[in-house]
């Protein structure tokens, strides 16, 4: 039989005007949120340390925007993007770096480190309910990371199988930098995933740098998809800058595990444009190669595709980055006048029956969103 | 009342919860047409089918992990760890992941960690491991070991509907060895009860596991040479039950500590402070520690012997204690 000849359909290509803008928000407003926090760093009102995704917000939306907003999601430190797609209000980000009370841990947890777990998942009840408007199945499943990258994706399949046992229609995604592929719990849990088709994705990152060790002395494949070569699952590696190709990838993987197809990988080439955190001014990454990836800017290239598809004019983007600016802003003065944790507080909610307050993470839509 | 080995209970326990609530599964190594190397889950799987009985790769990190992200999903895991030895392996992720959830988010993780843990099997060092020093100082897990088929089974199920992540240390000297009076009636054990073995009024040993048999033993030689020990069984580690601890020293005024796991860095040591700190006034003798020899588990049953604190050394201790 004669192969098709016809190019296979892009499912970028059916995303409407409102959709593409959507997506350049999420991740213009990642970068306004990572620039608002550096000033609160500098400022020393951020706690502790503080790690950017500029570079990276392209992948971060394009995966996650594949996802539906009741989905399960296990971003590292460098996808703020795929939280600002999954719809979290930018106050939580503050909050947290902040070390606020009211922040999603209560100031117990760093940065992104935020879970939120919908309703349904402690109430067997609720499980009949999916899909039915006004319960939650637009809330997502987040699960921050914690500081031992790699056990996210252990994780991230349990999730899968758990929800897959609940007759829960869910994809969980996980990301993962090239530096947290190198960890046995990343290996233990893809191979696990694998062996039991759990609908799981995986976002690899290749940014180059794991801290300071590049991906030469990470990993002796050339690319990070092969990682999953030995688990017997699909792998594609994809330009990480180029939003809409990421998105397209990320579709049909997303797709095929809601099929009941199992799990997959997607390798990400893109490039990690500062040091791992404030503190660290990268002195061990080539300028030409910081050059070379400026050029590739994912949120300008970004910009530039809207305008030749006519999702918006030069003017409507400017007034885009200049609306996710003041939001940012805003959302940044709005977390800190919020109160610090309660000192008398501090060794409460280690256990059961001893929970003080009910963590909480507030969701919102986009000013792009339509109902579809 | 049916007489059933320490093991079957367990195997009980598994059977009922999974009838009981549809959330509970179990997951592990060759758990199920095997049954579990102790063949603990015999069974399990013609009853529940491989969807809730899951056969795992050799990757505890996976195990425990997954079991974790379908806990935050509503379920109830029950993980088996095939010897408890390879509880290390995947020690960050009960220590850093499932211990620190609920304080850090709120969300709870409700799994169970099962193992055969213990010596005296001639199982050398890496099938011969107690566990629980590694984790006691971890807030946010519990423990528990029973000694009984009755606790081995209401523990059990009291681990399994607890919304917090428990360890269930299962001492495999005890698997087939021990039998007793086990409902068929549900029931459980509430975690944080310890239970007085045998009472006395010259010395408390405080003990668990497999132990509580030596201490027994020991127990009725010293009664033959005019010695009342009490013996308490502590069955959780983690809370320990500080009021039964506490009572039982302010009745005999001295302690001898004993447990199977090596001495320095032990329980002991957490239970002597605790004596310290709050029964100083009752003590007439310096508290003692009974434990392994700090070593490795040897394999040769001569050294496993020597290394083990067997009744004549308990005995021998309890006699230096009554005789301060």
């Amino acid at each position: 039989m004669a192969k098709a000849s016809k190019k296979p359909e892009k499912a970028s290509d059916s995303l409407a005007s409102n959709q593409l803008l959507e997506m350049y928000w999420f991740g213009r407003l990642a970068r306004e949120i990572e620039e608002r926090l550096v000033i609160l760093f500098r400022q020393s009102k951020v706690i502790g340390g503080l790690y950017r995704s500029l570079g990276q917000e392209g992948e971060s939306v394009g995966t996650a925007y594949a996802l539906k907003k009741s989905d399960a999601v296990l971003p590292l430190i460098r996808n703020m993007g795929a939280l600002m797609t999954m719809g979290i209000r930018p106050r939580e980000i503050f909050l947290q770096y902040m070390a606020k009370g009211e922040s999603n841990t209560r100031g117990r947890d760093l940065n992104i480190h935020i879970v939120h777990m919908p309703a349904w998942t402690r109430d067997l009840a609720l499980t009949a309910d999916q899909g039915r408007p006004g319960v939650d199945h637009d809330e997502p499943v987040v699960v921050g990371p914690i500081s031992m990258l790699g056990d996210s994706i252990p994780v991230a399949a349990g999730i899968g199988m758990g929800a897959r046992m609940r007759g829960r229609d869910l994809v969980s995604m996980a990301w993962i930098g090239d530096g947290a592929t190198s960890t046995g719990a990343f290996h233990e849990g893809l191979n696990f995933a694998a062996v039991q088709k759990a609908p799981l994705v995986v976002v690899a990152e290749d940014n180059k740098f794991a801290y300071s060790t590049p991906i030469s002395k990470q990993m002796a494949i050339k690319r990070i998809d092969e990682r999953a070569a030995a688990y017997g699952i699909p792998h594609e590696m994809v330009d990480g800058n180029d939003i809409l190709a990421v998105y397209d990838v990320a579709k049909r993987m997303v797709d095929r595990a809601r099929a009941g197809e199992g799990a997959s990988l997607i390798g990400v080439d893109t490039m990690r444009m500062q040091g791992h955190a404030q503190h660290d001014d990268a002195r061990y990454v080539p300028k030409t190669l910081v050059e070379e990836w400026q050029k590739k800017d994912p949120l300008t290239l970004f910009a530039k595709t809207l305008m030749d598809r006519g999702a918006a004019n030069e003017k409507r983007i400017t007034e885009v980055d200049r609306m996710a600016k003041s939001y940012a802003a805003e959302e940044a003065d709005a977390a800190e006048q919020s109160p610090m944790p309660d000192p008398a507080t501090v060794a409460r909610g280690v256990y059961a029956g001893d929970d003080y307050a009910e963590p909480t993470l507030e969701f919102v839509k986009s000013p792009f969103w339509e109902k579809q | 009342m049916p007489v059933v080995t320490y093991l079957e209970a367990i195997r009980q326990a598994l059977f009922d919860e999974m009838a009981r609530d549809e959330r509970v599964f179990v997951m592990g190594e060759d758990i199920g047409a095997y049954g579990g190397a102790f063949k603990v889950t015999e069974g399990l799987i013609e009853a529940y089918g491989d969807k809730r009985v899951i056969d795992a790769p050799i990757s505890e990190q996976a195990i425990v992990g997954s079991a974790i992200g379908a806990s935050y999903m509503g379920m109830r895991p029950v993980c088996e760890i095939q010897f408890i030895d390879f509880i290390a392996c995947c020690f960050d992720m009960l220590t850093n992941f499932a211990a620190t959830s609920r304080y850090r988010n709120g969300v709870g993780v409700p799994i169970v960690v099962r193992g055969p843990c213990g010596g005296g099997v001639g199982g050398g060092p890496f099938h011969s491991l107690n566990p629980e020093a590694f984790f006691l100082n971890t807030p946010g897990l519990k423990m528990v070991e029973p000694s009984t088929a009755y606790d081995a089974k209401g523990l059990l199920k009291a681990a399994i509907r607890d919304d917090d992540p428990v360890l269930y240390f299962e001492h495999k000297f005890l698997y087939r060895r021990i039998k007793d009076e086990v409902p068929d009636d549900d029931y459980i054990v509430p975690i944080g009860k310890a239970a007085v073995r045998r009472e006395g009024t010259d010395l408390s040993i405080i003990t668990f596991g497999a132990m509580v048999y030596t201490a027994l033993e020991a127990a009725g030689t010293l009664a033959e040479q005019g010695v009342e020990a009490e013996v308490i069984d502590l069955r959780s580690l983690a809370p320990l039950d500080r009021d039964t601890i506490l009572d039982s020293v302010a009745k005999t005024s001295r302690v001898l500590l004993l447990h199977e796991a090596t001495l320095t860095g032990g329980i002991g040591g957490e239970l002597a402070a605790i004596i310290g700190e709050h029964a100083f006034g009752y003590l007439d003798a310096p508290i003692m520690r009974l434990a392994s020899l700090d070593a490795p588990v040897p394999y040769a049953p001569s050294l496993e012997t020597a290394f083990l604190p067997g009744v004549t050394r308990v005995v021998e201790a309890a006699k230096k204690l009554v005789q301060y």
